[in-house]
């Protein structure tokens, strides 16, 4: 037995030998004999008619091999673009779901739409030739945002979408909360918007595509978080690629936060265009162009009503929204403010009774999708302010009202009025480690420090419950996917014992090569060494579905933890004939088969030789080798859940919003490597962060720019944003998972904008504050503390 | 127009466009594709490489400039060609996880030793300020701050050896 390192360690990660020494494999890395440069013309104008597009002069540019539009696409019967879910309205009427051709046909109906794809010896060539193309737009009124785009007399984006509204969605019942309102003493109301965001993986999107004559198949090296469902929706549904034609690669993926778990177009136009001009492409593109393709995520503007009794107890809470969709549906686009939002409206409450209802709506604006938490964060931004407001409306202390309506641990599993069942959890016990880590008791001291250099200090919390392990695929089914959820996983075991893994996950940072061998070396006794962990190639791993909505672990962990225990199964058949015992009295236990009540054993390293020569086998009961597959689809969802504790001060002198500190305590259920946990912690938190106080999309309101376009203008947080962060569990184990985890990938991002927001209004509450919308920049502050300083001033 | 420089170490002539940028003759013309490029508007340091000792941005550094000078990527960091000895700032990354999908990596470790070799006794917020001219989306920084103090003291502590 070596050295086995097992659930709880926190081993140094096997990942890190090679992005430590400049020797990652990332797409934009990888060359091919003769391989080509592809450069996309996207449209300039938010919104036009493309009247037709002059390819003669950049075609007849040196170096160029072709130009491809979205005629040339029609022409080949290409397919447009999948939305992987399908939602309805209150009377089971379908969304609009307009065609998204993957080159445009007919309008473009955002920045960066594409409208041609130059191929050309050198990528300085192709981007020559692309400035050469002749695109002959009308250009007609755009609207960006969804207030505006609902109005009467909005300039429309399809011909057969009224009022641009894709879906006019609902969930739960309406007439109890209505009832329930009726009988409130006190009805809190606010109005908020959750700010647009980019996501900005630090590895811009890339691709490769290659075309084999000889055998006629396909490859594409992509940036994606799902090979296999990209090779799926590629090719089955737009270009008509049979499935074992075509390989998809996902090779070092440079973070993904949900922006690379979409089928781009892209991604089709360069694998079509490979068979085309019958060499390998490269497109890899730039910062700039990322903001303008990659896909969206938030933007919503709610109005949210919360019902309470006298004593502060939550009777019903109601929610609009508007959703925006940008131009078209991207891949998971209308389920992200639907069924990812509502269901999660409950949080860590009792409330009885909720309604929302959600309109989708197009916008001249770039798609948008999932971004890391994805709906979970907008739920808990609404409702954790919401909880803030009625507190003080109604002079209850804020963490007594969250008191007064958590759900108790023992309630467990609780039904919630909006679908989704909670199976485990701790509230109470998470807010009151928080109240503790975050030094809560002497914050009075640190306020009146604050206020002695002239700053204004606030405390805010947050409490949140996320639903996440997507996802369990006949509830998935339910709710309007259009495909399942499960995820698979194979256990090969060598005859040396050692161990490979194939998993239809993917790793871009997670540390899945590292926490997926700690499984296996601990279920199998084998060295943490010996076990490798292979994703991300269609052409390697049987199938899967991908990595998003903290479902690695959950979903593919668990499918792992299926496979090795059937390689156990097989090998007691195996121990079984060599030790001359029966079957079920053969015992596995750290890395030893033996027989019970005997000193008769055989090692797994034995077991593996025994397994692949099979000398003297009964063939007819027992196949050779050691080699087992599970696919594993989950019973619900898992309930991660905890309290976020932000503390800032505010300079009222300049408006700037300094977080000075910041307490977490998750339930994420058993947690399999600590320090790779409380990494995803940290990086959630410092997400939800920059979206409370830095990250803002904005777009021209008539022209449909997009204002925040670079680095430069989309402010990303950075080192000095941020003061040490306090991060721990405290965890419930998930009920129906098999190891017990909840996953952890979302949570930070889930729980920390509400938190950094309610902070920001405590410390600005004496002048009036109710609300501050995100990102609370020091404009924004500094013009509210403008505002609010004369009414006070007076008092 | 050809070019001669040191790197990693060894004496290297190549012929260039004069147009070229470093990180690009790096990554396509030397088959050195440690230095990344993140973005377009020398914000995200990815591609910080040492010139002459100093950290610079080689996505902003023509290659021409160059000529006659010492260059070290991170494929040089580790010390002789072939050396599994990892530098001490690559060992406190790896042991305090300050890296999680490695993009960024490559730029950091660059920056890092470079504030290291700098000024030996920083403080966290040295590094904080230091580190603002490099991107990290995964980490939320706080392991990597923890890694470059970390790498910082072993660098000092190799030094008084």
């Amino acid at each position: 037995m070596g050295n086995v390192i097992g659930i709880g360690a926190s081993p140094k990660r096997k990942e890190d030998q090679r992005f430590l020494t400049g020797r990652g494999n990332y797409v934009s890395d990888i060359k091919r004999p003769g391989m080509t440069a592809g450069v996309f013309v996207r449209s300039p104008h938010g919104h036009a008619v493309l009247r037709g597009i002059d390819k003669s002069a950049a075609l007849a540019s040196p170096g160029v091999i072709a130009v491809l539009t979205g005629e040339d696409a029609a022409a080949d019967k290409l397919g447009s673009l999948p939305c992987g879910w399908g939602i309805s309205d209150a009377n089971g009427v379908p969304m609009k779901e307009p065609p998204f051709p993957m080159l445009a046909q007919g309008k473009v109906r955002f920045v960066g739409d594409m409208v041609a794809f130059v191929v050309a010896e050198t990528p300085e060539q192709a981007n020559e030739a692309a400035e050469l193309l002749k695109v002959d737009y009308e250009v007609l009124p755009s609207v960006v945002g969804v207030l505006e785009a609902v109005r009467p007399g909005a300039p429309q984006l399809f011909d057969d979408v009224p009022n641009n509204i894709c879906c006019d969605w609902e969930l739960g019942d309406k007439a109890a909360v209505e009832t329930a309102f009726r009988k409130a003493a006190h009805v809190a109301k606010l109005s908020l918007v959750n700010n647009r965001l980019i996501g900005n993986p630090m590895e811009p999107r890339a691709a490769i595509a290659e075309y084999e004559p000889g055998t006629d198949r396909f490859t594409l090296w992509t940036t994606s978080q799902f090979p296999h469902v990209v090779r799926f929706l590629m090719g089955a549904l737009v270009l008509n690629i049979p499935q074992h034609k075509l390989r998809v690669v996902a090779p070092d993926v440079g973070g993904g936060f949900g922006v690379k778990q979409f089928h781009y177009g892209e991604e089709a136009v360069i694998t079509w265009a490979a068979k085309r001009v019958m060499r390998p492409i490269k497109w890899v593109a730039s910062r700039s162009e990322g903001y303008v393709s990659d896909r969206h995520g938030r933007d919503h503007v709610t109005e949210a009503e919360l019902a309470l009794d006298e004593t502060g107890k939550f009777l019903a809470f109601r929610v609009n929204t508007l959703a925006n969709m940008g131009g078209y549906l991207s891949t998971f686009g209308p389920n992200i403010p639907t069924n990812l939002y509502a269901p999660l409206l409950g949080g860590v409450y009792t409330t009885p009774a909720i309604y929302c209802n959600v309109k989708v709506v197009f916008t001249n604006t770039v798609p948008v999708d999932a971004y890391r938490g994805a709906g979970r964060p907008e739920a808990t931004f609404v409702l954790e302010r919401m909880v803030d407001v009625a507190a003080s409306e109604m002079g209850i202390d804020r963490v007594e009202i969250r008191r007064r309506n958590m759900i108790p641990k023992e309630a467990y599993p609780y039904q919630t009025p909006v679908l989704v069942q909670y199976d485990s959890g701790d509230p109470m016990g998470c807010l009151d480690g928080a109240l503790i880590a975050a030094d809560v008791k002497n914050f009075g001291i640190r306020k009146a420090a604050s206020a002695s250099k002239g700053k204004f200090r606030g405390l805010g919390y947050s409490t949140y419950v996320e639903a996440c392990g997507l996802a369990p695929s006949r509830f998935a089914g339910r709710l309007g996917a259009r495909g399942g959820l499960y995820e698979s996983a194979t256990v090969r075991v060598h005859p040396t014992g050692q161990v490979t893994v194939m998993i239809g996950t993917h790793n871009h940072g997670q540390g899945h090569e590292t926490t997926f061998a700690q499984i296996v070396s601990e279920k199998l006794g084998v060295s943490f060494e010996d076990v490798d962990i292979v994703y991300g190639d269609t052409d390697r791993v049987q199938f899967g579905m991908g990595t998003y909505g903290s479902r690695s672990l959950v979903v593919g962990g668990a499918a792992l933890s299926k496979a090795t225990d059937k390689v156990i199964v097989k090998g007691k058949k195996i121990a079984a004939h060599l030790l001359e015992a029966s079957e079920v009295d053969i015992q596995f236990e750290a890395g030893k088969f033996s027989v019970a009540g005997t000193d008769r054993i055989k090692t797994f390293e034995e077991i593996a030789g025994a397994a692949y020569v099979p000398h003297n086998y009964p063939l007819e009961v027992l196949e050779p080798g050691l080699e087992e597959q599970a696919y594993y689809d989950p019973v619900n969802f898992t309930y991660p859940g905890g309290c976020h504790i932000a503390e800032v001060e505010v300079d009222p002198e300049t408006g700037t919003v300094t977080l000075v500190n910041y307490t977490a305590v998750d339930d994420v259920g058993t947690v399999i490597n600590p320090m790779i946990v409380e990494g995803q912690l940290h990086g959630g938190i410092v997400q939800g962060v920059g979206q409370a106080l830095f990250e803002n999309a904005v777009y021209d309101e008539s022209s449909g720019q997009l204002l925040s376009g670079s680095l430069m203008d989309y402010c990303m947080p950075r080192a000095d944003h941020m003061p040490m962060m306090k991060v721990s569990t405290h965890s419930t184990l998930c009920t129906h998972t098999p190891m017990g985890v909840k996953g952890c990938g979302e949570v930070g991002t889930i729980g920390s904008p509400a938190a950094v927001i309610n902070a920001v209004v405590d410390a600005l509450s004496h002048l009036g504050v109710t609300h501050v919308d995100m990102p609370a920049t020091p404009n924004r502050i500094w013009r509210l503390l403008q505002n609010a300083s004369l009414p006070v001033a007076a008092e | 127009m050809q070019i001669s420089f040191t790197l990693n170490g060894r004496p290297t002539t190549v012929e260039v466009e004069p147009a070229t940028l470093v990180a690009e003759l790096l990554r396509e013309q030397l088959h050195l594709t440690g230095t990344h490029i993140g973005c377009d508007t020398s914000q995200c340091g990815a591609c910080v490489v040492h010139l002459n000792g100093l950290p610079v941005k080689s996505c902003t550094l023509l290659a021409p400039a160059l000529d006659g000078a010492t260059l070290l990527t991170i494929e040089g960091l580790q010390g002789a060609p072939g050396s599994n000895q990892m530098h001490p700032m690559q060992e406190a990354f790896r042991e305090h996880h300050g890296l999680q999908c490695g993009f960024c990596t490559p730029g950091m470790l660059m920056t890092a030793v470079a504030l290291a070799t700098e000024k030996p006794d920083l403080t966290e917020a040295d590094v904080r300020h230091g580190l603002e001219g490099n991107i990290c989306r995964c980490t939320g920084y706080q392991n990597i701050v923890v890694s470059v103090m970390a790498g910082a003291a072993a660098m000092n502590a190799a030094k008084g050896e």
